[in-house]
C-alpha cells in the first residue's frame, strides 16, 4: 500500500499528488514512469513521475482527470492509499550534451516536462521553454518553470493568458531566430507533438514522450506498440521516449482510441455511483 | 480382478454449458475413481514413469498410498518432490512425460497419473484450509537468499529453499504472485483458488513475497547483493510476445496472446465493468498459431462470447504443439481448426481489423527441430474476415534484467546462459525456467527451479 501524503489541485480536472514509494523515488530519473492500480477492481494505468524527493521517498504525480481511473485517483485525497504501485519504468532520457534546448509541453503534458526542464537547467544548459493550454485557468506550473527556464513562452488557444494560439507558432518564430538549438522536447497531447515533430528541422533532434495504453509496463503484453522508423517498438521497454521526427503519430492515435466505448461506459457507471 | 485397460473416465463440464462460463472444466476424480485408476498401476520395482518426471515425483509410492487410503502419505510423498501438485496435475502434459513412459502404456492406456496427483493435490489444500499444516520447525539459517519472479520455478526454488531453512525473498513484477500461472493460463484450467493456495503454502514455508518489485529497475542485481542477499536465482520467464512483422499488424483489434490473457486472467476483464479492465472480442475471432497458449486464446474468446473462432496454423494437425487434451477441448467447444495456412497480411478499415489474408502451406522436408517444413502454396491466397485477431506464437525472453544488469550474459534468442548447474555469469547468480530456454513448460520450469536450489545450496555450504 502506497499513501498519499499530499493533495493539490492545480487546475480544474488536473491534480497533483505526492505519494510515498521510497524504493521507486530512489532510483527514478527523468523519463521514467510508473503503474499503478488504485485496488482490487482497478485497471493498471501508467503516469509519467513529474518529480521525486530521494530524501523524502516520496514521488509525484500529476495527472489530468480523461476517464475512469484518473477520475477515481483524482477523489483520493491526503492520508488514502493507493494498492500497487510500480516502478520507475521506460528509458531515462539521455540529457547529456546539449547546451541550448527548446522544451514544450502541452496541457497536462507540462507537469510531465517539469522535471526535464529542470533537470537540464542543474546541467546548466540553456532552456527556452514553452507552454501551452486551452484556456489561462488551465495554464499549470508557470512559477515552476520559470525559475527554471531561462525564458518561458506561455499560449492558449482562447488568448486569455500569454500568446494567443499554440506552441508551435512559438517554436517556429524560436527556430527562425535560434540557431544554435540542440534538441526540441515536446510532451503533450499526440496531435502537439506530431505539429512540433512535423515544424523541426531533421537535423534538430526532436525528442517526444509518448503515452500508450499498456497493462504490465515490462514488456510482456505488447499492448503499447508503436511504429517508430519503420520498426515496431514497445513504449514500455524501449521508450516512452522516441525520436519525433521517426514516429507513426496517426497510429498512436488511432491505438489510443481502442477502448473509447468500454471507458464512458465505465465512467458512466462511475458517476451514476458517486452521484 | 479384470484388468482395466482404459483410464478411469473423469467428469468434466458439459461444452454445451461451460461455453458460457470460466469456471474449471476438468472436474477431477473423486475417492473412489482415485482408488479405481490407483490400482491399474502395476507398482514396477524400476519404475520408469519417475524417469519422465522432471521433478522426480516417486509415483509408484503415492499411488500406493491412495490405495492403502492414506492420503496424508499420499500428499506427503508428492509434496517431497513436487511443491505445487494441485497446479502439475491439471497443467503438466503428462502424456509426454511420465505416462509417455508408463509400462501399462505399452499395451493400453497408462496410468492417469496426472489426475491422480492432482486428486492428491486437492486434498491436501482442502486439509491445509482446516489445519495448521505448517511443517516441523525448521533450522533457520542465516543467509538470505533472493528469488527473482514467481512463476513455476520462482516458486519452486524458493520453497526448495526456505524448506532448508534459507531466509528466501521472492520479488515478483506484477501485483500478484504466480507468474505465468497467474497471467497466461485461464481460470477455466487452474483456478485462481487453487494458484492462492498453493502459494500461501509457500509462504507457510517461512518465504516472503514482495509484491511490484522490477529487479533490474527497482533494485538492481548489484544491489540485491549489497543489501545482504548471498545468491539470486533469477526465473523471470519468457514474458516478451512475438509478433509476425507482418503488414498491419499494429491496426486495433490485434492482440498478442499476452496482452488478451493478461487482460482476462490477472485483470479479469472477463467480469468487465465490475472489474475495470477492458477486453474486446467481437463476433469472429482468429488466433494464430498451434501451442496450448493459442488454445487458452481461443477457448477464452468462445467464452467472451465470440460466434466464430478459427485457429490459424501453418502446419497440419499431426504437428500442432499444444496438448491432446486441450485440442480436443477446444474442438468440443467449437473452434475451428484452419490448418496448413498462414496469414500474410492484415487489412483494416477506420484503424480497425477487418481481415486476414492467409495463404494455403505444405509440408516438405523436414527442419533442424525435427518438424516438417511448411512452405507457401504459390496463388493459394485467400481472406477472412476477422473481428480481432489474437497473435500465439510464442514468446522469448524477457530483456529487461539483461538491459539492467552489467555482466549478465545472454544467447542470441535472448536467454540467460547458465552452466550445469544454472549458475549464470555472475558469480552467485543462478538461473532457471524459461528465461533460459524460452518458453517451455511449467513443470521443465519447476525442474530448473529445483535444479537450481540444490546448487545454491551446494554454492553456499561450500562458501
Amino acid at each position: 500500500m502506497y499513501k498519499i501524503i499530499e493533495k493539490e489541485n492545480l487546475a480544474p480536472g488536473i491534480k497533483r499528488i505526492r505519494v510515498e514509494a521510497p524504493l521507486i523515488a530512489r532510483k527514478t530519473h527523468p523519463g521514467n514512469f510508473i503503474i499503478l492500480r488504485i485496488g482490487e477492481f482497478d485497471e493498471r494505468i501508467p503516469l509519467t513521475v513529474a518529480d521525486y524527493d530521494r530524501d523524502k521517498g516520496t514521488i509525484t504525480l500529476i495527472f489530468q482527470e480523461v476517464g475512469y481511473t484518473t477520475e477515481r485517483l483524482g477523489s483520493l485525497e491526503a492520508g488514502d492509499y493507493i494498492q500497487d504501485l510500480v516502478g520507475p519504468l521506460g528509458k531515462r532520457l539521455d540529457l547529456e550534451g546539449c547546451k541550448k534546448v527548446i522544451c514544450i509541453g502541452g496541457g497536462s503534458g507540462t507537469a510531465l516536462l517539469y522535471p526535464i526542464v529542470k533537470a537540464f537547467h542543474e546541467k546548466g544548459a540553456e532552456i527556452l521553454t514553452i507552454t501551452g493550454a486551452r484556456n489561462k485557468e488551465l495554464v499549470i506550473l508557470e512559477k515552476e518553470l520559470r525559475t527554471v527556464s531561462d525564458k518561458l513562452f506561455i499560449t492558449t488557444d482562447d488568448g486569455s493568458y500569454g500568446r494567443h494560439g499554440f506552441v508551435t507558432d512559438i517554436l517556429a518564430d524560436l527556430l527562425i531566430t535560434h540557431s544554435d538549438i540542440d534538441l526540441v522536447v515536446a510532451i503533450g497531447p499526440v496531435p502537439m507533438m506530431k505539429a512540433v515533430s512535423r515544424i523541426t528541422p531533421a537535423n534538430i533532434k526532436t525528442i517526444v514522450s509518448l503515452n500508450a495504453l499498456m497493462v504490465d509496463g515490462t514488456g510482456m503484453c505488447g499492448g503499447c506498440r508503436v511504429t517508430v522508423g519503420g520498426e515496431t517498438k514497445f513504449t514500455c521497454v524501449d521508450g516512452p521516449a522516441f525520436d519525433g521526427h521517426q514516429v507513426d503519430f496517426d497510429e498512436i492515435m488511432n491505438r489510443q482510441s481502442y477502448y473509447q466505448e468500454e471507458e464512458k461506459h465505465i465512467c458512466r457507471l462511475g458517476r451514476e455511483v458517486n452521484s | 480382478m479384470a484388468l482395466q485397460k482404459e483410464k478411469t473416465p473423469v467428469k468434466s463440464q458439459d461444452p454445451e454449458l461451460r461455453i458460457k462460463n470460466f469456471d474449471e472444466v476438468c472436474l477431477g476424480y473423486n475417492k473412489s475413481e482415485a482408488v479405481q485408476e490407483a490400482g491399474r498401476c502395476l507398482q514396477c520395482k524400476d519404475p520408469a514413469c519417475v524417469k519422465g518426471c522432471p521433478v522426480e515425483v516417486p509415483i509408484p509410492d503415492f499411488i500406493k498410498a491412495i490405495i492403502d487410503d492414506d492420503l496424508d502419505r499420499a500428499a506427503h510423498i508428492i509434496k517431497s518432490k513436487n511443491n505445487l501438485p494441485a497446479i502439475c496435475g491439471r497443467v503438466c502434459p503428462q502424456e509426454e512425460q511420465c505416462e509417455k513412459l508408463c509400462i501399462m502404456g505399452k499395451k493400453y492406456e497408462p496410468v492417469a497419473i496426472g489426475r491422480l496427483e492432482r486428486f492428491v493435490g486437492d486434498y491436501a489444500l482442502k486439509k491445509a484450509g482446516v489445519s495448521d499444516s505448517r511443517p516441523a520447525k525448521i533450522m533457520k539459517k542465516k543467509e538470505k537468499i533472493a528469488v527473482v519472479g514467481s512463476g513455476p520455478a520462482g516458486l519452486t526454488a524458493a520453497a526448495d529453499l526456505a524448506k532448508e531453512g534459507y531466509q528466501v525473498t521472492l520479488f515478483e513484477a506484477l501485483h500478484a504472485a504466480g507468474g505465468v500461472l497467474r497471467y497466461g493460463i485461464p481460470e477455466f484450467r487452474l483456478p485462481e483458488n487453487i494458484l492462492d493456495q498453493e502459494v500461501s503454502e509457500i509462504q507457510k514455508l517461512g518465504v516472503e513475497i514482495k509484491l511490484n518489485v522490477v529487479i533490474g529497475k527497482t533494485i538492481t542485481i548489484d544491489e540485491l547483493f549489497a543489501e545482504g542477499y548471498s545468491t539470486v536465482f533469477i526465473g523471470t520467464g519468457a514474458g516478451l510476445p512475438k509478433f509476425l512483422g507482418l503488414p498491419g499488424e499494429n491496426l486495433n483489434g490485434i492482440y498478442s496472446a499476452n496482452e488478451f490473457l493478461t487482460r482476462v486472467n490477472l485483470m479479469k476483464a472477463y467480469k468487465f465493468p465490475e472489474y475495470k479492465t477492458p477486453v474486446r472480442i467481437g463476433k469472429k475471432v482468429a488466433v494464430i498459431g498451434g501451442g496450448n497458449v493459442a488454445m487458452d486464446s481461443a477457448r477464452t474468446a468462445v467464452r467472451l462470447g465470440a460466434e466464430e473462432v478459427s485457429i490459424i496454423y501453418r502446419r497440419s494437425k499431426e504437428e500442432l504443439p499444444a496438448r491432446d487434451e486441450e485440442i480436443e477441448h477446444a474442438e468440443e467447444e467449437g473452434v475451428i481448426f484452419r490448418l496448413s495456412n498462414n496469414p500474410t497480411a492484415f487489412h483494416g478499415e477506420n484503424g480497425r481489423v477487418k481481415s486476414i489474408e492467409c495463404v494455403k502451406m505444405k509440408l516438405e522436408g523436414i527442419d533442424s527441430s525435427g518438424r516438417p517444413v511448411p512452405v507457401p502454396v504459390a496463388g493459394s491466397n485467400w481472406s477472412l474476415e476477422v473481428d480481432n485477431v489474437i497473435i500465439a506464437i510464442g514468446q522469448t525472453p524477457n530483456p529487461l534484467l539483461k538491459y539492467n544488469t552489467p555482466g549478465l550474459k545472454t544467447n542470441l534468442n535472448g536467454g540467460i546462459i547458465v552452466d550445469e548447474n544454472l549458475s549464470a555469469s555472475i558469480p552467485g547468480v543462478y538461473a532457471g525456467g524459461d528465461i533460459v530456454t524460452g518458453a517451455a513448460t511449467v513443470i521443465k520450469a519447476m525442474g530448473a527451479g529445483k535444479k537450481a536450489a540444490q546448487s545454491i545450496i551446494k554454492y553456499l555450504e561450500e562458501k
